[in-house]
């Protein structure tokens, strides 16, 4: 096997941000399969294998890049399958830099291998070209209630359809897949994408029932009363929260759940859509994750000529990904770091014509280890805008844990799970993403997915000897 | 999917419409809403329950037609699918303890105060109705209100029928006849519940109102539902819609309501327009 010992990766190519600005096409286009092989052949197949150990669903990356690299794609796929149920997902949208990529050992000398390209490559390749339906486990008679068809009940029903469970997904909206399809936009994450892997699962014999509240319609104990033997939480993050400055009722201020929603979910983009959406000129976003960048990058693209990210700490201290962060540079986002918006100001009919702000600067480091941003004195500004997205993280929804008795959570609402596999304070109940960790990311909500997959698993079959 | 049982018009704007939605039914409350979305590429919209029957296993909604997405619901008929529709969300009314009740119910409002008159009646609690309307042609439930009340109050604005005048009026003449209320409920427009909580409170009677704001997903995730009451943030969707009248900033929300006005103005031409061609 040759092996390509350049020290960059191949780059991704990329629609110009001059043109992509404009439209809401995806905007990294993907490696070409000469590109791919050639990529994979950088891997070094380590024995120790510190990407897997670094995979949150602990995918056996060397396994998967060497099948890459001697053009077997669907060898290549079905590893990578085995272990996680949304590859075409996680190919976008992981902090790869964090995780796998972060641990490789081509990355000491130079780049890492670009493992998430590939594993979008081989995603993608698949999709395109396999026909062939996966086959349907032998049922094991168990059946495995799961509430919230986002990435973290999907990847559980995944695992636990595969292994025999009769499976249902329950979920609010009328549309499965979660923060998937309401709120990471059509060009990080193209919506076929997501409904290919949705209808997957189902072809594995998952049934999805959308427009179900869980707490409301039906409670987690009528679950169990409906013949379930285990119910899995992945109900997903809440409510918005707010700064609780003046002026954040004015009309013109939303907080990025409804934003994206509107514009993702209820398709507001599209032209001729019924969904109202404001048509902005300006727009400050408030907060520096990737939500943040999504809001932005997605006013951008609505038309908005002016949009600022307002941040309080600075740009080293962005918990956004580098790719997403750069990629809102290129289009043109304006970084306001080392800000706080401390009033917003309206007009005489109650429309937001403008945002008080303070400087900051970085003080001694808090409880998170992070620097304290502190007020600059005499500092105060106005920035001249007409909308404002508030994206400053969730609190957890009261739903589920308002109707089951006995299901412990903690100060903040979340729900309290012992140890790694997502057991609540309830027998036979597991949890797990955002649910229980508060906002975070994707790749752990599947990961707790698939975690508490195996511990249903082996619940469900102790309690039967 | 759930299928339009019966449908009937109350008025020439407002509608009624039963649907076959089982799991619904069983657990549905007064003051509770659900979201329905017409078709496929529909708002979704809430709308508060404006009855029920567990055995039926149906759930009443009457709407009023005022955009786009009422429109789209009303182009459907008896036999005819809803393409979703969802809940019961939101905080049932509180009921318990209530001996002596006034419900104000304002226009296409008393379709939501009707169910919650009808469960304090069926509690043994006095109920005091006060209706109001435009005009007579407008007017709605007055059947099922006498039923469910021992003193009804009909109001319109030009006096075609029952007394000419505002709810307000009738409320207080209530007031000063004597009757001492535990709570006043109020539903209806926001300016109404705002002036009906402005004279309770000169009175000092708790008054609780049911509030509608724009609404998305109606779970708890968007926050585009927040109000301000007694000073906090609150979401309709998850801490409603009930809340005390006293507390609530009304100029705020109606503020916030009119966020779409000019687009629901292109919407509902535009479905007209659509309606015209067919």
């Amino acid at each position: 096997m040759p092996k390509n010992m350049d020290p960059k990766k191949s780059p991704m190519p990329v629609q110009d941000p001059m043109v992509r600005r404009n439209n809401f096409d995806e905007v990294a286009l993907g490696y070409s399969y000469e590109t791919a092989v050639k990529e994979a052949q950088r891997c070094l197949n380590c024995k120790n294998k510190p990407c897997t150990t670094a995979c949150p669903v602990s995918i056996d990356i060397p396994a998967f890049i060497e099948r890459v690299a001697n053009e077997d794609m669907e060898g290549a796929y079905e590893i990578i399958s085995r272990s996680s149920s949304l590859p075409a997902v996680c190919g976008r949208v992981c902090p790869q830099e964090n995780q796998c990529e972060g641990k490789c050992v081509r990355g000491i000398k130079g780049e890492s291998v670009g493992i998430g390209r590939l594993e979008r490559f081989v995603a993608d390749y698949h999709r395109e070209h396999c026909t062939e339906k996966p086959a349907v486990p032998a049922p094991n008679g168990h059946k495995v209630a799961i509430i919230g068809a986002g990435p973290s009940g999907l990847t559980a029903a995944g695992d636990l359809a595969k292994l025999g469970y009769k499976v249902t997904i329950y979920e609010a909206l009328h549309l499965a897949g979660g923060v998937l399809v309401y709120g990471i936009p059509e060009f990080r994450l193209p919506k076929v994408i997501v409904q290919k892997e949705i209808d997957n699962l189902k072809a594995l014999g998952v049934d999805i029932e959308t427009n179900m509240v869980i707490g409301k319609v039906l409670t987690v104990d009528e679950l169990f009363e409906m013949g379930n033997e285990a119910v899995y939480i992945g109900s997903g993050a809440g409510l918005p929260r707010f700064m609780n400055i003046p002026g954040e009722s004015l009309k013109g201020v939303y907080s990025a759940n409804e934003y994206l929603t509107r514009i993702n979910l209820m398709k507001a983009y599209k032209k001729g859509s019924k969904t109202p959406i404001r048509h902005s000129k300006r727009v400050a976003v408030v907060g520096g994750g990737n939500v943040a960048m999504d809001a932005a990058r997605s006013a951008k693209r609505m038309g908005a000529e002016e949009v600022y990210i307002v941040y309080r700490r600075g740009m080293e201290e962005l918990p956004a990904r580098k790719e997403e962060v750069e990629h809102a540079q290129e289009e043109g986002i304006i970084f306001k770091t080392l800000t706080n918006p401390i009033e917003v100001l309206g007009d005489e009919n109650g429309e937001v014509k403008g945002m008080k702000c303070i400087e900051m600067e970085l003080g001694e480091p808090d409880a998170s280890g992070r620097r304290r941003p502190v007020p600059k004195a005499d500092s105060e500004f106005v920035l001249d805008i007409d909308t404002m997205i508030m994206s400053i993280g969730t609190s957890p929804n009261p739903l589920i844990r308002s109707t089951t008795p006995g299901l412990e959570t903690n100060k903040h609402g979340c729900i309290v799970t012992d140890g790694d596999n997502g057991l609540t304070s309830r027998e036979g109940v597991y949890a797990g993403g955002d649910a229980v960790t508060g906002a975070a990311t994707v790749i752990l909500a599947m990961g707790a997915g698939k975690a508490a997959a195996k511990a249903i698993d082996e619940y469900i079959k102790s309690k039967g000897e | 999917m759930n299928k339009i049982i019966r449908k009937k018009s109350l008025n020439p704007t407002v509608s009624l419409m039963e649907i076959e939605a089982p799991l619904i039914a069983r657990k549905a409350e007064p003051g509770q809403f659900i979201i329905f979305r017409a078709k496929e590429d529909s708002e979704r919209v809430p709308l508060t329950i404006a009855d029920f029957d567990r055995e039926k296993g149906t759930v009443t909604i009457i709407y009023q037609i005022v955009g786009g997405s009422t429109m789209e619901l009303d182009t459907l008929n008896e036999g005819e699918y809803i393409h979703d529709f969802v809940g019961p969300l939101g905080q049932p009314s509180e009921t318990e303890g209530l001996k002596k009740v006034a419900v104000v119910g304002g226009g296409v409002g008393c379709a939501i105060a009707y169910p919650i008159a009808k469960k304090l009646s069926a509690l043994g609690c006095e109920v005091h109705s006060v209706v109001g309307f435009r005009n007579k042609d407008l007017v709605i439930l007055e059947d099922e209100f006498k039923a469910a009340s021992k003193e009804l109050r009909m109001m319109t604005d030009d006096g075609s029928y029952g007394t000419k005048g505002l709810v307000t009026n009738a409320l207080e003449e209530l007031i000063k006849e004597g009757n001492q209320y535990d709570e006043v409920i109020a539903i209806g427009p926001l300016i109404m519940m705002k002036f009906v909580c402005q004279l309770t409170k000169k009175y000092d009677i708790k008054t609780v109102v049911s509030m509608n704001p724009i609404m998305i997903d109606g779970t708890g995730m968007c926050g585009g539902c927040r109000l301000t009451v007694g000073g906090e943030t609150k979401f309709a969707c998850v801490d409603g819609p009930d809340f005390d009248g006293h507390l609530v900033d009304f100029d705020e929300a109606m503020h916030r309501g009119t966020m779409y006005r000019e687009f629901e103005t292109h919407a509902r031409e535009a479905s007209c327009n659509l309606l015209k061609q067919q």
